[in-house]
């Protein structure tokens, strides 16, 4: 069942992303089937939501650890992505500095700050995009588990460490852009940012990427480990006993979870063209729970689903009528909490007799 | 039959064990011998502190004095609950806990002896050598019929014997096993003393029971707890008679 869905879901990302890059790319605007290119980067952006959709419901919807700081890790991974696309800009920054992006130039910066050393190096910055969430995960979990916080305790705390990140990333001094973040990118490995292939060419790397983490979420799920990790979730006493360490589990988990998140941000800050500290806002990781509510819980199928769902839906209404997206958005996950307890995709389960 | 004193060939020795929770002492300076191969009923009124008995053997709570010792040589509140249950300590809850999403195979194929460690975990296929010990227990506990069963959707009876079959594959040297039958028919009640009985031929038992015919039908050394110590210790004719028991049970 489960298997059956996970295949529709990546062929369906495949072809999809496929066709439009095809459209994108062979026909001119204008023409009958043209796909904007406008269309291309907004897909890419909710393909790397579902991303962050994906690594959210392995640690929720299996681990049963609701993290309400997802988008810390996501943005993590943003930063990284963004600190390299501003050093690939080199002398041809608006004050020429070949060595200092425009905002630390702006702000008086003598020299590069020691952490932007090796950002130039594409391989390194990649890299660092998982490294860092990864990490972040490893220490923040190490304790939480180890000290046994878990439940609205722990949800919490994520709530405050993802705070804690904005805050830091606001201020000036911490040589990441403050308030303004990192934008006005130019080219990625080489290529130029504006060019239509370069933005097919991103999308089609965040399908791919998207399928990947779905294969590997499918995996650990489906494990030995995976099965012990539900059993973590609905009894944890219970696999203490029967000589489990659940905070190992957790932490496993955890970081593999920030590890995709990570990759979801790097992969969203060339597309959208901006990394600020809003990104690290509380209430993006609690609307990211809501795209994994939407679609189905402990599906990761649903997770992507939702995460496309949703922000399509967001699209259509902060162009359509702004001012009530957040309504329309809580009024969604009350419906869905109250209606749907399996998400839409056990909508679309119970409708096909359970095939999917 | 163990006498006190004899704590080098013992396998299991509470020896002045007390815990308060607000002031309150629910377990008041405990002693208890367990021999090897030994199974022993314990029972005593509601709140007698039975179950936290078990919660300070198995790791769950850390007495404020006295000492747990295991297999004569190690001190269990040193240790957490992974770790007792690595040594061999098998443990089954007043309310029965299965994992309810998984099915009973997959119940066991968790419970079964082995690494429990998630690079292990992560990679571990299901070999032949642990189908054959899961069919096994399948027997022991009669459910091989209901292998393929989503464990929530079982008999409370059934999941009392999946919990003790998860014990079982656990191969543990000692298990706890706490009220087993509260909820169960009589004739599911007189299947899980059997089953104890065999178990035991190989693995010692202390078993928490409320149910006097059930206890008497084990037929194994009986200790009587009250207000968190030992009242009254022996064959369940010899408590049974104790006026100290007697006044305690008519008495509340
Ligand atoms: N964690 C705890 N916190 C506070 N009181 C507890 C705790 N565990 C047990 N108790 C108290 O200790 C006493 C013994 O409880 P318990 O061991 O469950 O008794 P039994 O299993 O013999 O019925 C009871 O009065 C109970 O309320
Ligand atoms: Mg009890």
């Amino acid at each position: 069942m489960s298997r059956l869905s996970t295949s529709i879901c990546i062929g369906l990302v495949l072809v999809g992303v496929g066709l439009m890059a095809i459209l994108n790319l062979s026909t001119a605007a204008g023409a009958p089937l043209h796909v904007p290119t406008y269309a291309i980067s907004l897909v890419g952006k909710y393909l790397s939501y579902a991303i962050l959709a994906l690594a959210v419901d392995l640690v929720w919807g299996y681990g049963g650890i609701l993290s309400l700081g997802h988008a810390a890790f996501f943005a993590l991974g943003g930063y990284a992505m963004g600190m390299y696309l501003l050093r690939e800009i080199g002398p041809r920054g608006v004050y020429g500095n070949a060595l200092l992006p425009d905002f630390m130039v702006f702000l008086n910066y003598k020299a590069l700050p020691w952490y932007w050393n090796g950002f130039n190096h594409p391989a390194f910055a990649m890299a660092m995009a998982v490294i860092v969430p990864a990490l972040v995960a490893l220490i923040f979990g190490y304790f939480a588990f180890r000290s046994r916080v878990s439940g609205v305790y722990l949800s919490i705390i994520t709530q405050a460490l993802t705070y804690a990140l904005l805050l830091a990333f606001f201020r000036n001094d911490m040589g990441f852009g403050g308030n303004n973040g990192m934008t006005d990118f130019k080219d990625i490995f080489g290529l130029p940012l504006q060019a239509d292939s370069t933005r097919v060419g991103l999308l089609v790397a965040t399908a791919i990427a998207l399928c990947l983490c779905l294969l590997v979420a499918r995996y650990v799920v489906t494990s030995r480990f995976g099965q012990v990790l539900i059993a973590v979730r609905d009894s944890e006493s219970r696999t203490r006993f029967l000589g489990y360490r659940p905070e190992s589990y957790k932490l496993f988990v955890f970081v593999l979870s920030a590890i995709m998140a990570g990759i979801g941000g790097a992969l969203y800050v060339p597309q959208v063209g901006i990394i600020n500290p809003g990104e690290f806002s509380p209430a993006n990781s609690i609307e990211a729970v809501i795209w994994v509510a939407v679609g189905g819980r402990g599906t990761l199928v649903g997770a992507v689903l939702g995460a496309v769902l949703v922000n399509a839906g967001k699209t259509f209404f902060t162009g359509a009528f702004p001012e009530f997206w957040l309504f329309a958005l809580g009024f969604l996950f009350i419906l869905v909490t109250l209606l749907l307890p399996k998400g839409v995709l056990g909508l679309l389960q119970k409708k096909t007799g359970g095939r999917v | 039959m163990t006498t006190i004193g004899a704590v080098s060939d013992s396998l299991l020795y509470l020896n002045g064990v007390s815990v308060s929770f607000d002031g309150f002492r629910a377990i008041n300076d405990l002693s208890l011998v367990l021999a090897p191969g030994e199974m022993r009923a314990v029972i005593g009124p509601n709140g007698a502190g039975k179950t936290t008995m078990m919660d300070i053997i198995t790791g769950k709570t850390r007495p404020d004095t006295g000492e747990v010792i295991f297999r004569a040589d190690t001190d269990l509140t040193k240790l957490d609950e992974p770790a007792i249950a690595a040594l061999g300590i098998g443990r089954k809850f007043q309310k029965p806990t299965v994992f309810e999403v998984h099915n009973v195979w997959d119940n066991l194929l968790l419970a079964l002896a082995g690494d429990r460690r998630p690079r292990f975990t992560m990679w571990a296929r299901e070999t032949g050598e642990e189908r054959d010990r899961i069919d096994e227990i399948l027997a022991t506990i009669r459910l091989s019929d209901l292998r393929h069963t989503r464990s929530g959707d079982l008999s409370h009876g059934q999941k009392q014997w999946l919990e003790i079959g998860m014990l079982l594959a656990q191969e543990p040297q000692l298990l706890l096993v706490d009220e087993p039958v509260a909820g169960m028919t009589d004739s599911e009640t007189a299947q899980t003393a059997e089953l104890l009985v065999e178990i035991n031929k190989t693995r010692s038992v202390v078993v928490v029971e409320h149910d006097m015919d059930f206890v008497r039908a084990l037929g194994v050394r009986v200790t009587v707890l009250h207000e968190g110590s030992v009242l009254s210790e022996g064959s369940i004719d010899h408590v049974s008679e104790d006026p100290r028991v007697v006044e305690v049970y008519l008495g509340r």
